[in-house]
């Protein structure tokens, strides 16, 4: 006699915990081979407006971490993504890839961590600067993050896309609701059980599987997002962030060309500039 | 002002100065001005024109041409051709030595400029002449400098420019905005539509005849006047590659929508209401000198203006009876006088806007104080004005005024005030004031603000950085950061 497997159920991902979607809603995400691999949570307007709170309630924590802890922490999402990796790349073979290809993108994935893990206490030095002001003052720039962001993951690829949008977000202390590649979320759902075993406060990463269609309009009006990374959005999409950015004036990183490989520059996309002023004298 | 308060326990002067007023020979102003386009001063195809008077006493200084959309378009195929075929291709050693050469002609020009800035917007002439016009000159000189520099402004990037750069400036630093704009779009090998806000017009187009007479090739630099219509035009004009605005938190948005589905770059400095925080050990002195230029520099038609005053609870009356003494002390009037220190509101649109927020104010139970002072007849003048008992709900505590009219709160602790201070869709600027070093530290990291002063208030510096959080915009200019805004850096 076989013995029956035990089967997971596939949740959303909200202030460190695995919740199912309060619509009780699920979608079946299917194969390459047109089997359906697990039935997912379809995230509600109700579940991105929690997973918004939630961010915001954990940006403080977060960005007043040092950046050499943040690092510590972003360098231990690396560690358990190496550890996992079997078991992305059978998920990534689900979803069509050959062996090798998929072994390719969990180590790219994993590399792509580890290499702006070591940006969290160094990009403040690339980007800030003292400035030689034209009198007796002291005055500094440096970039802080920008808060709330929002990261619309493209299709695929379905790991390297989630690593390589959303770890730059996390690099300067902003926290992230991220929407899910729709058509292959079993990555990102896989993704957060590492999050949740890496030291990643409860909060920091919230993770949505379901329509973007039906979540981008709520993620782009929301007033309490002020960031959003458009990388994932079709034009359509894209359009529809632009126009509910206008609500609160939020900053909207395009889709560029095949998407970012990685670089320091996105981390600046998600923070903004503090100039501080004061007198020198006796 | 039917509103006003009389100053009982407030003195008057004891004595007055004698006027020392500005001589404006140094000026000629043509009566009629056309749009500066690919080098030349032409009629608009519009064959409007619009007068622009001096808000001091309302006498019609010129007729202004008013840009269509054919002018528009004459424009940025001009700035096109120039990027294309001259500045675009131009060595970044050769682009300094013309932004040198116009930081120099502006410096020599100064008092021409300082004074035309005074009459046709009415601000206090030491103030033009003391802190916009030798900011001016050291934008262009700062930016020169970064021309043939680039490659060593950002590792690990290859710099080029966007294109053509359509701009839209505000009425409150008429020729520092056009300078914030122009520098470094010009350094970066970008070509410029600029347009003046319709009622301070007259010292960008002085400064076209500037750059003319620098010898900067025609199409680099083109000056297109009109009012929201004409600003609607280069937005949407669809060879502009990249838009830089700044002005109100409302048009911002506009522009933003206006630029949804598009690939256009933008940049947006927006309003404010900055909070100003009084901390019990501040030095008192200084900080009254600080909250009085925080709110009543440029008769406080500052986006950055410290426009709420947060002081602690213990010594919040104290400092704000010393805050009225201190408001019976500014003279307030002809802002050509030497000794002005509250010149004119802009113009009669501003003048009924700050009426009416102040009106809101007292009918939402604020108390109100503004010093005895003497209005001239004619003009657009607004006196001074604090209020006390103001809550975190008031419109007067949340919307910008952008005159000179400062809203007083109070805080217990340190965590209250920032929290009070953030209490804002806003977050250009702040200011602390406080003996304790580790004290500024700790709230320099917690305000929400692209510019936190410390000790001081209201400094600028073409090094240094200027923008907002938030509501208040995106993009920074001043400084290394300023040439962001104008660059495709080559990177993802």
């Amino acid at each position: 006699m076989s013995r029956l497997d035990v089967r997971k159920t596939y949740k959303l991902y909200l202030g460190g915990k695995f919740l199912r979607s309060e619509s009780g809603r699920t979608y079946p995400a299917v194969g390459a081979d047109g089997n359906v691999l697990a039935r997912v949570a379809k995230g509600s307007r109700k579940d991105l407006r929690d997973a918004v709170r939630i961010a915001r309630g954990a940006v403080g924590g977060w960005a007043s971490r040092t950046g050499y802890n943040r690092g510590q922490i972003l360098y231990r999402i690396a560690e358990t993504l190496e550890d996992r990796s079997a078991t992305f790349v059978g998920q990534l073979e689900d979803i069509g890839l050959s062996n090798a290809e998929a072994i390719a993108e969990v180590g790219q994935s994993v590399d792509r961590m580890v290499w702006y893990a070591g940006w969290a206490d160094k990009f403040v030095q690339i980007y800030g600067n003292l400035n030689p002001v034209a009198g007796p003052f002291f005055n500094i720039s440096s970039p802080e993050p920008t808060g709330v962001v929002g990261v619309v993951v493209p299709e695929e690829p379905a790991l390297l896309g989630l690593v390589s949008r959303l770890a730059p977000v996390l690099v300067p202390g902003n926290t992230a609701v991220v929407l899910a590649s729709e058509a292959s979320p079993m990555p990102a759902i896989t993704f957060t059980e590492v999050l949740n075993s890496s030291d990643v406060p409860g909060g920091v990463v919230n993770v949505l599987t379901g329509s973007k269609e039906e979540l981008i309009p709520f993620l782009a009006d929301h007033m309490d997002v002020n960031a959003i990374d458009a990388g994932g959005a079709t034009p359509e999409q894209a359009e529809r962030i632009q126009q509910g950015a206008v609500h609160n004036v939020k900053r909207v990183v395009l889709p560029v060309g095949d998407g970012p490989t990685q670089s320091p520059y996105r981390i600046a996309a998600f923070t903004e500039t503090k100039t501080v002023w004061h007198p020198k004298g006796l | 002002m039917a509103t006003k308060l009389p100053a009982t326990s407030h003195e008057p002067l004891l004595w007055d100065y004698a006027t020392s007023k500005e001589s404006t020979d140094i000026v000629e102003i043509d009566s009629k001005y056309g749009l500066f386009i690919d080098g030349k001063f032409r009629a608009p195809k519009s064959r409007k024109y619009f007068p622009t008077i001096n808000p001091a006493n309302e006498e019609h200084l010129a007729d202004v041409a008013e840009a269509g959309p054919r002018d528009i378009d004459l424009a940025v195929s001009a700035a096109r051709r120039a990027y294309t075929d001259v500045w675009g291709p131009m060595s970044g050693a050769e682009r300094a030595k013309y932004l040198f050469r116009i930081a120099r002609m502006v410096q020599e020009r100064s008092r021409e400029l300082a004074v035309l800035e005074t009459l046709d917007g009415g601000k206090p002439i030491k103030e033009a002449r003391d802190v916009d016009l030798p900011l001016v000159a050291g934008h262009f000189f700062y930016y020169a400098g970064w021309a043939d520099k680039l490659e060593y402004a950002f590792p690990g990037v290859s710099p080029k420019p966007l294109g053509v750069a359509g701009q839209v400036i505000p009425w409150n630093f008429p020729l520092m905005m056009l300078a914030w704009k122009v520098a470094p779009a010009l350094a970066t090998g970008n070509t410029v539509v600029l347009k003046p806000a319709e009622t301070t017009s007259l010292t960008a187009l002085m400064f076209a005849q500037i750059a003319s007479e620098a010898g900067l090739p025609p199409g680099v630099l083109n000056i297109v006047t009109g009012a929201g219509r004409t600003g609607a035009a280069i937005v949407g004009h669809d060879d502009v590659d990249k838009i830089a605005f700044t002005g109100s938190t409302a048009v911002g948005k506009m522009i933003q929508s206006q630029l949804a589905g598009t690939s256009k770059r933008l940049t947006l400095e927006l309003g404010g209401k900055a909070a100003h925080v009084v901390f019990e050990d501040a030095p008192l002195d200084q900080a009254i000198e600080g909250v009085i230029n925080g709110i009543f520099f440029n008769q406080g038609h500052v986006c950055c203006a410290g426009s709420r005053l947060l002081v602690q609870e213990n010594i919040h009356d104290r400092f704000v009876d010393k805050l009225k003494r201190r408001l019976a002390t500014l003279r307030v009037g002809d802002p050509l006088d030497k000794n002005t220190d509250v010149g004119a509101i802009n113009s009669r649109a501003q003048l009924e806007r700050i009426t009416e927020l102040v009106e809101v104010g007292l009918s939402e139970g604020a108390e109100m104080f503004q010093p005895d002072c003497v209005l001239p007849d004619r003009g657009f003048y607004f006196r001074p004005t604090l209020f006390t008992n103001v809550a975190q709900s008031h419109r007067i505590a949340q919307e910008e005024i952008f005159g000179p009219v400062l809203s007083i709160l109070s805080f217990r602790t340190p965590d209250e005030a920032v929290e009070k201070a953030n209490n804002t869709p806003y977050g250009l600027s702040a200011g602390v004031w406080t003996s304790k070093g580790s004290r500024i530290l700790w709230m320099a990291d917690r305000l929400k603000a692209g510019v936190v002063w410390a000790n001081t208030y209201n400094k600028f510096d073409p090094t240094s950085p200027f923008g907002g959080y938030k509501e208040s915009g995106f993009g920074r200019e001043g400084g290394r950061h300023g040439l962001l805004a104008y660059m495709d850096w080559g990177e993802g």
